[in-house]
């Protein structure tokens, strides 16, 4: 079976429904913020893909490796992403001595 | 007298840029003396205040003499001297300046008003010595000689007003200079309202002249009554544009639009020089125009002469309008010598010599004129029979003069009403300064009763008084004669008289016969107040105060008594010590002053003190006055005598151009009237020496028992008084009563009524604001503030619930996008 672009879209969606279900449905912060490195991966397959398949057919040196790179910077910054999101998470619970999203909604009022 | 006509041209002007000097010095001293004189008078003493006073009239005076030498050496047909100061006003074609001009006329005007007032000037300082408030009355003076000096040196009807309206002024200001009594403030009031009365004819016959001379110029289309407006004429064949042309900036561009003919501007103007021209120069068809003008089948001209001399009737005291004049007296004497002989009263006789070209275009004008002259004459003659008060006889004496003077220019005999108008001011003034001095002399005592014998104390002022007396009663040693004679002969020939467009040559000789039998009694009556005066034993004394009562005449000597702190010290400027005597209080003040005079007389008595002859200042003055009542006769002996016309005919000739036909009669038949005028001056006088010199006849008493009804009648100057009070004063009293509660009861309860409905309407209003505005305003409010309540609780604080609202936002957007696909 040929492996095709369409795989690969696949499993970045699945990727992606999983990080938004994740993130819509975690209580615990920590969850929330592997759910949105869950989304930020599907979008690394995506990018990677998507350079494979049609990124090459360029000319210029760029458009040969522009997804990688891309997606290298998503990793880099899905990383501090999660460095100041894990401490937003220590402060929550300083706060209010738990983790739990819908405690910390005092800006609603 | 006139001779041929003369073709009558132009006059030529002749620039004199001092003019302006003659009226701003007595102004000068009226502004010192009102502003800073109290002070002065504080400081220096009374001298320094009428030093100011005098000096301006003199200065005036010289610039009048500087003015008449150069008038003197003019060509006699061009004398016109002009001086503007500048523009006043701009509108149209009117332009009007301030402006100056002398004229023979008002030359001759000036120079008696400046001359004869300055002696005035000199004579008030013995007269006023011990009034307190001296720097007002010089103030006052002189305040009217600058109106008097306006009147007659206005360049046009602007300025002439102007002085017109300031006499009027200032004689309210001197009648009733002694304020605090009401009679005198009252006396002062009357004078101010009757001018009023007299200044709306004038100005009435103003406005009408000059709509007459604008806007209808058209030629009358035959068959048609009335002029047509146009906006172009011909006036002699020459197209004139006389469209109303509001853009003229200043008075260049105001007489460049005036329409000319043959180079003469005209159409309406308020300039005298002007309307001259257009009207004398028959070159320019305004006489034609004139003449021919009439409003609702009236003549313009008869309308506009009688309107003019209504206003002449206020201010020169004509019947109806004379009630001011004997009233006039409650001011002091020297002012009543302003008032009656160089000042005010004749400015009436001089608006009808200097407007003499118009009067003549109308026979009903003049013979109008000439009749209420005539009548006031004689009725003012008749009442001053009677009177006991001296300043009451000389007073009815001016108000007959004057009718003198309206029978002159009334008739036509313009030189000869002007001639008398310089006469009368001569022997006025001596006849007011005599009376003055003998008020004075007998402790301001006006009573004639309460005199008698005074030739004996006062000779100078006798002296004075009798060739007064002859000058006024027409003896020919004296100037009164002439110019009185030539009047009534003037008269007599006039047979061009008319009244109200018919013609009636008889009226000429009736009023000579008037007029004659007037001068019989003015003769009577000056004799009379000289031997009840003069003559006889002096029946003064103490006491006299007590018989005011009788006399209906003498309130107002109360107060002069009252006022009357010793004055016979030789220079009264000695008696700043008595400065301080008001005159609020008559009856207090009265036994302060008298104390006050016996210490200080040294042992004359207040009033039980023998009179005396009064300072050297007046005494000169009377003497100048009585001398140049003699001298002026020189300048109007007849020309029966001499065969060549009167010097002041000659004189006033240019400016007189009136052209009145008169009867011609043989030369015997004025050396006989001039006869018939001396027989009515001696029998004048040899009955009132009969009756009255030295108070001995019983006669007198006895036709007072005789006839006490018709004495009462004339003694109460004919009720003319009360017969205002109940025609004139009552009714407006009454209408002005009406309209008080017309506007207590009617107007009043309109403007309550519209203020209860407004307020019913602000209440209506309030209301909608309140609930209609104000509530959409808050409904809007808590729209909103509901609306952001409920839109609130959307916000949750919860992360997923608006990751929620994204995906479904998403949704939204991907399914929309495969639908509208």
């Amino acid at each position: 079976m040929q492996i095709s672009l369409s795989h690969f879209l696949a499993v970045g969606a699945l990727l992606f429904a999983f990080g938004i279900v994740t993130v819509a449905t975690r209580r615990n912060a920590v969850g929330v913020l592997m759910g949105v490195e869950l989304i930020l991966n599907g979008a690394n397959v995506n990018f990677v893909a998507f350079n494979r398949y049609v990124g090459s057919a360029g000319t210029q040196t760029f458009d040969a490796i522009g997804g990688q790179v891309f997606s290298l910077f998503v990793i880099v910054l899905a990383a501090a992403e999660a460095a100041v999101g894990l401490a937003i998470v220590l402060a929550i619970f300083q706060t209010f001595k738990s983790i739990d999203v819908r405690s910390a909604d005092l800006m609603r009022e | 007298m006139h001779e041929t006509a003369r073709e009558l041209g132009q006059i030529a002007v002749t620039h004199a840029s001092y003019l302006w000097l003659i009226p701003f010095f007595p102004i000068l001293g009226a502004t010192i003396n009102a502003l800073i004189g109290w002070k002065l008078q504080k400081v220096f003493g009374k001298k320094i205040v009428h030093r100011i006073a005098i000096t301006a009239m003199f200065a005036a005076f010289a610039v009048a003499v500087r003015a008449y030498w150069q008038l003197l050496h003019l060509d006699p047909e061009h004398r016109f001297l002009q001086d503007t100061l500048w523009n006043l006003l701009t509108a149209g074609r009117l332009t009007v300046d301030l402006s100056f001009a002398l004229d023979p006329l008002s030359m001759m005007m000036v120079l008696v008003i400046t001359g004869i007032g300055s002696l005035i000037h000199v004579f008030s300082i013995g007269y006023m010595a011990d009034e307190p408030s001296y720097w007002r009355y010089f103030s006052y003076l002189n305040l009217f000689v600058f109106a008097m000096l306006l009147l007659v040196m206005g360049d046009n009807f602007a300025v002439m007003f102007f002085g017109w309206e300031g006499v009027g002024l200032a004689s309210y200001l001197l009648i009733s200079f002694w304020h605090a009594d009401a009679e005198k403030a009252k006396a002062g009031m009357k004078a101010f309202v009757a001018n009023r009365f007299g200044d709306f004819g004038f100005l009435a016959g103003l406005f009408l002249l000059f709509w007459t001379l604008g806007g209808t110029w058209m030629p009358r289309p035959q068959g048609s009554p009335n002029p047509r407006y146009g906006t172009t004429v011909e006036l002699r064949g020459q197209a004139v544009d006389t469209r109303p042309i509001a853009s003229a900036a200043n008075a260049a561009q105001s007489a460049a639009l005036a329409p000319m003919v043959d180079g003469v501007k005209v159409g309406p103007t308020m300039n005298f020089r002007e309307l001259r021209d257009q009207v004398v120069i028959e070159a320019t068809g305004v006489k034609e125009h004139l003449v021919g003008a009439t409003i609702w089948g009236i003549p313009v001209l008869m309308l506009v002469g009688i309107l003019l001399f209504v206003g002449a009737m206020g201010k020169s005291a004509q019947i109806p309008l004379y009630v001011w004049l004997p009233d006039a007296m409650a001011g002091p004497t020297p002012v009543s010598a302003l008032i009656h002989a160089a000042t005010m009263v004749t400015a009436g006789v001089y608006m009808v010599a200097r407007l003499n070209f118009l009067f003549a275009l109308s026979p009903s004008a003049m013979g109008w004129v000439a009749l209420i002259g005539a009548v006031t004459a004689i009725f003012a003659a008749s009442i001053g029979f009677f009177q006991y008060d001296i300043k009451k006889v000389l007073a009815y004496s001016t108000v007959s003069q004057l009718g003198f003077m309206f029978i002159g220019v009334g008739v036509g005999a313009y030189w000869a009403g002007v001639y008398h108008l310089l006469t009368h001011a001569f022997f006025k003034a001596t006849l007011f300064l005599g009376s003055g001095s003998v008020i004075l002399g007998c402790h301001h005592e006006q009573d004639m009763r309460k005199m008698g014998g005074l030739k004996k104390y006062m000779p100078v002022t006798r002296w004075t008084y009798l060739a007064a007396c002859w000058a006024i009663a027409g003896f020919p040693w004296m100037n009164g004669f002439y110019s009185k004679d030539e009047i009534l002969w003037k008269a007599f020939t006039s047979g061009h008289l008319a009244l109200f467009g018919h013609p009636t040559p008889w009226l000429g000789p009736v009023i000579y016969l008037v007029g004659i039998v007037a001068a019989t009694g003015t003769s009577f009556y000056m004799f009379r107040s000289y031997y009840m005066t003069f003559t006889g034993e002096y029946r003064g004394g103490a006491g006299h105060h007590d018989e005011h009562n009788e006399d209906p005449h003498s309130a107002g000597a109360t107060a002069m008594s009252a006022a009357s702190v010793s004055v016979h010290a030789s220079n009264g400027a000695a008696h700043l010590d008595h400065g301080t005597h008001g005159h609020p209080a008559p009856t207090a003040a009265h036994a302060v002053t008298a104390h006050d005079d016996a210490a200080h007389a040294g042992g004359h008595g207040h009033h039980g003190g023998t009179p005396h002859e009064s300072p050297w200042n007046m005494t000169v003055v009377l003497s100048v006055l009585a001398l140049g009542s003699f001298a002026t006769l020189f300048i109007g002996l007849p020309a029966a005598w001499t065969h060549h016309a009167p010097i002041l005919e000659h004189w006033l000739e240019p400016v007189l151009t009136a052209e009145v036909p008169f009867v011609e009669k043989p030369h015997w038949m004025e050396y006989a009237f001039q006869g018939l005028g001396v027989l009515a001056g001696t029998v004048g006088w040899f009955f009132a020496m009969l009756l009255f010199k030295d108070g001995k006849s019983t006669v007198p008493a006895a036709l007072k028992e005789r006839f006490l009804g018709l004495w009462t009648v004339v003694y109460n100057k004919y009720y003319v008084d009360e017969a205002y009070a109940r025609v004139v004063y009552k009714p407006a009293t009454a209408f002005a009563g009406a309209c008080s509660w017309f506007d207590s009861n009617v107007i009043d309860r309109v403007v309550l009524l519209v203020g209860a409905i407004t307020r019913a309407f602000a209440n209506l209003d309030g209301a909608i604001d309140k609930y209609i505005v104000d509530g959409v305003v808050n409904a809007v409010a808590n729209g909103t503030a509901g609306l952001g309540r409920s839109l609130r609780t959307l916000q949750t604080g919860r992360v997923q619930t608006y990751l929620y609202g994204a995906l479904g936002g998403a949704l939204v957007v991907v399914l929309l996008n495969f639908l509208i696909k």
